[in-house]
């Protein structure tokens, strides 16, 4: 029996087509493997960091960052952007090039579209890379199909500002075109979401905004959880101590439907919020290529690893690291901040080389500390050692600034030089 | 026999697991790499107003965090970052950075007051903050290169009776004017 050729083509593509072959059969090899090599996707606050040290503990493997951008924008930080307190991204941008200049980490500028984890193969826009053991340190993605009415346009009427770059400047421009008078609504997600701080950290720094420059204006946070879920004594205190005459906290208010049109959101269809400027931040999950690499767990959003190697419950030889994780945890979780990203992925790093060079892993030992502004001169922070209980992460203390904000300008001053280190280990 | 046979392999398989799964405990570089977020790779500071831990020693760095967790000495963070380590975590983690090569920064100093520090260095400070200021006697820190704006903030406290000085030092830092005292930071952030 014999094919014509245009009947072979056609069996060829259906057949590759279902199993999602084609791309891995095609796609040329980008740098072919020789020795052993550790890819790494995604080059934020975890990735860069993996990236570095597994190359600072063993010059003998091959390190290969993938990476969409050419520079990283940090969304610690970038508030005070948002909020006029600062002219440009310069102090939150970095690059990458002396990653490779000082550890010789190898750097892929592309899109990675997916992780084949039995051929151990991650399949790129640009190509294909071979690995021995990967890293996926992909932040999150947004579960907008929770909010009715929400499209590929509205984050651009809508900005959620919670991946720094584009959404910030734009989110900064139509605060500063909106009129006096106007309202601005923050709506910010239920729990786990990135950076627990972070909306109310924003909310105190628009609220300055508007107090400073456009005084008849209003700011209202529609909090999706019941309450505060962050550093609650010390966000209370700043709204109730500085910002009382403009800013409106409102708990247990999840928007479940947006209409750019009407510049409204609203709550389970009974209660809608009018604004002129909306900072719309829907409930998140791990970065999109970790739910199509199947990483994620039952709960489809968050991808449960081992809590020493971080390594992937799902797929071996995968370790997923940062924001994406669910790790296991006895009490309150690392949260999914920067920092703990920063430790995770040192912890990551340090056991792939162990697992790569048949050694013994060692137990995890991290910490987290997070400041956050309330004004334009004061801080508060938070800050916790975890360690491994019973295969499990925990706090062995935690702790967050007083609450008559005796050490704000301190932790201020202090809270730059926080961003000045994380900033230069992440991309020296 | 054949569900036996299966029972076997199942309970060797669980060992297996359990035998991986066992991890040595946090090592020094574990447990100094988490540090690094705030104090630099290695603990060379990029920081302004943070110190470097690179190259203190072991002794300056227990001491200092003993301070920190018992509330002697002041601090933001430091103190409820000090209360989840245990003593032994500490000291071998002040192994790790007393290993470190010392942090060396490049600042913009005054070339007059790095002259007259330089002097005062030598006839005041030299005895414990030796090498010109590279190590420390004991647990004295070492002060060459740290940033300026730190060394600042925390000779304002102690000025001010929130840090305590030690006796020795209160000897030598009371005769001197503020002036002087701005000379010596000029003097040790300028040293490589």
């Amino acid at each position: 029996m014999t094919l014509d050729r245009r009947s072979f083509l056609k069996l060829v593509g259906a057949g590759a087509g279902a199993a999602g072959l084609p791309m891995i059969g095609r796609a040329a090899d980008i740098m072919p493997k020789s020795g052993r090599r550790v890819v790494v996707i995604g080059g934020g606050y975890g990735g860069a960091i993996a990236a570095k040290y597994v190359r600072m503990l063993d010059k003998s493997i091959e390190v290969v960052m993938i990476e969409r951008n050419k520079q990283f924008v940090s969304c610690p930080f970038s508030n005070f952007y948002i909020a006029g307190l600062t002219d440009n991204m310069n102090n939150i941008t970095i690059g990458y090039d002396k990653l490779t200049a000082n550890h010789g980490v190898k750097m892929v500028y592309a899109e990675v579209t997916d992780i084949d984890a039995a051929a151990k193969k991650v399949v790129t826009s640009a190509g294909t890379l071979d690995y021995d053991r990967l890293i996926v340190s992909p932040g999150i993605d947004f579960r907008t199909e929770e909010i009715e009415g929400y499209n590929a346009q509205t984050a651009e009427i809508f900005p959620h500002a919670w991946k720094a770059g584009a959404q910030s400047t734009l989110l900064r421009n139509q605060l500063q075109s909106m009129k006096d008078g106007g309202t601005v609504i923050i709506s910010m997600p239920l729990t786990p979401y990135r950076c627990p701080p972070g909306p109310y950290e924003r909310s105190c720094l628009i609220a300055h905004y508007l107090k400073t420059h456009k005084p008849k204006s209003k700011l209202i946070l529609l909090d999706a959880n019941p309450d505060v879920v962050s550093k609650k004594p010390l966000f209370t205190k700043a709204w109730s101590t500085y910002y009382k005459d403009n800013f409106q906290y409102i708990g247990g208010k999840k928007v479940t439907k947006a209409d750019t049109g009407a510049k409204l959101v609203s709550i389970e269809g009974i209660e809608d919020f009018k604004g002129d400027v909306i900072n719309l931040i829907p409930s998140q999950r791990a970065g999109d290529i970790a739910v199509k690499a199947g990483l994620v767990g039952d709960d489809k959003k968050w991808c449960p690893v081992d809590a020493v190697t971080f390594e992937s419950t799902k797929h071996k030889g995968i370790h997923v690291i940062g924001d994406a994780t669910a790790l296991p945890s006895d009490g309150p979780p690392m949260p999914k901040s920067g920092y703990s990203a920063n430790s995770q992925a040192k912890v990551c790093a340090m056991n792939v080389v162990n697992l790569l060079n048949g050694k013994e892993t060692v137990e995890f030992s991290g910490i987290n500390v997070c400041y956050s502004a309330i004004s334009d001169h004061e801080s508060v922070s938070i800050a916790q050692v975890f360690k491994l209980e019973g295969g499990k992460i925990k706090s062995s203390a935690t702790a967050i600034s007083p609450a008559d904000f005796s050490l704000g300008k301190a932790e201020h001053v202090y809270g730059e030089s926080w961003l000045r280190n994380i900033l230069t280990e992440m991309s020296t | 026999m054949m569900m036996r046979w299966r029972g076997w392999t199942l309970a060797t398989s669980v060992l297996a697991i359990s035998a991986l799964a066992q991890a040595a405990p946090p090592s020094a570089a574990m447990l100094s790499n988490a540090c690094a977020g705030c104090h630099g790779t290695n603990g060379g500071s990029a920081g302004l107003t943070m110190p470097s831990l690179a190259s203190q020693s072991k002794e300056a760095i227990e001491v200092a965090m003993k301070k920190f967790k018992s509330g002697e000495r002041p601090s933001t963070v430091m103190g409820r970052l000090a209360k989840g380590y245990s003593d032994a975590e500490v000291t071998a983690m002040a192994e790790f950075f007393s290993k470190q090569k010392l942090h060396v920064t490049n600042q913009v100093v005054d070339a007059a007051k790095v002259k007259k520090g330089a002097s005062l260095q030598e006839s005041n400070c030299g005895r414990c903050h030796i090498e010109d200021g590279r190590e420390g006697k004991d647990d004295t820190p070492v002060m060459a290169s740290q940033w300026l704006p730190y060394m600042q903030m925390q000779m304002a406290d102690y000025l001010s009776g929130k840090r305590k000085m030690p006796e020795k030092m209160k000897e030598k830092v009371d005769p001197m004017s503020k002036e002087d005292l701005e000379a010596l930071l000029h003097f040790y952030a300028s040293v490589k």
